[in-house]
């Protein structure tokens, strides 16, 4: 959980430094990249959430070391 | 305005902070949202407005809501309503509250002097649509398509509660999914639980 909510955060930094730099030169661009970010994370939190939920389902915890038996 | 910026700042970096060092996944959370409420503070004024608009709406209301819902759905129990009442003393939602009103002070400072400040420099929601639908409409698509995976993605996920012992003996009680054979994933899955 604490691994997502950290994904959100760093895309968040990357977004801002696209808005940051768009706002520098006064391009478009950089909010457009934020939009791509922006449907980027909701994919990949969808995705997520619900591969949380079947390791909750699976190992009763939500510990990212639970499926290490996976090997190979 | 520098000191409203500076101010937004400060409190997205002090919510991310605390909401690193959280403990609980429900105070992270409530530091999260805040944190993301500053940084759409920072984008109204770098100016992007547009940009702020669907930081709130998307990010802080339907992310966030994904994330409350998956939390509030782990632990659904006898004593769940009291772990809530834990996790929501006086002193836990104190700090939000204080970092919250700040925004919400500054946010109504800006927009009482929006009116006599005009906003110079800001990119409009007109020109970020044109350059969206112009050159970068193959990225368009593009994010559409990945959409459309990870709708399929965590539709497959979230479905069937694959759990082993369901999925050894589904041949024979769940006519529902008798053609398992021409699922991949699942005739992967199968087979590795029978040979485990």
């Amino acid at each position: 959980m604490f691994v997502l909510m950290s994904l959100e955060v760093m895309l968040n930094a990357a977004g801002l430094a696209f808005v940051v730099a768009g706002s520098r030169w006064h391009q478009a661009d950089g909010q457009v990249m934020f939009l791509f970010i922006l449907a980027m994370a909701a994919a990949e939190v969808a995705v997520g959430l619900a591969l949380v939920l079947q390791i909750y389902h699976r190992f009763k915890s939500l510990d990212v070391d639970a499926p290490g038996e996976m090997k190979g | 305005m520098e000191l409203a910026f500076y101010v937004a700042g400060a409190v997205a970096v002090l919510s991310t902070v605390l909401m690193l060092s959280r403990l609980n996944v429900v105070h992270a959370l409530l530091y999260l949202i805040l944190s993301l409420l500053g940084v759409a503070v920072v984008f109204y004024l770098l100016g992007a407005p547009f940009v702020a608009a669907l930081e709130v709406i998307v990010y802080a209301g339907a992310i966030m809501v994904l994330f409350v819902f998956v939390v509030m759905m782990l632990n659904l129990g006898g004593h769940a309503t009291r772990t809530e009442r834990q996790w929501l003393t006086p002193g836990i939602w104190t700090g939000p509250i204080v970092l919250a009103g700040i925004l919400i002070i500054e946010v109504v400072y800006l927009v009482r002097g929006a009116a006599a400040s005009s906003s110079t420099g800001a990119i409009e929601p007109k020109q970020v649509g044109i350059a969206l639908f112009g050159p970068y409409l193959i990225g368009v698509e593009l994010a559409s398509m990945l959409l459309l995976a990870g709708l399929v993605g965590a539709y497959h996920l979230g479905s069937h509660e694959a759990t082993k012992p369901e999925i050894q003996h589904d041949a024979d009680t769940h006519e529902g999914r008798a053609d398992v054979s021409g699922d991949l994933v699942l005739a992967g899955t199968n087979q590795s639980a029978r040979t485990t």
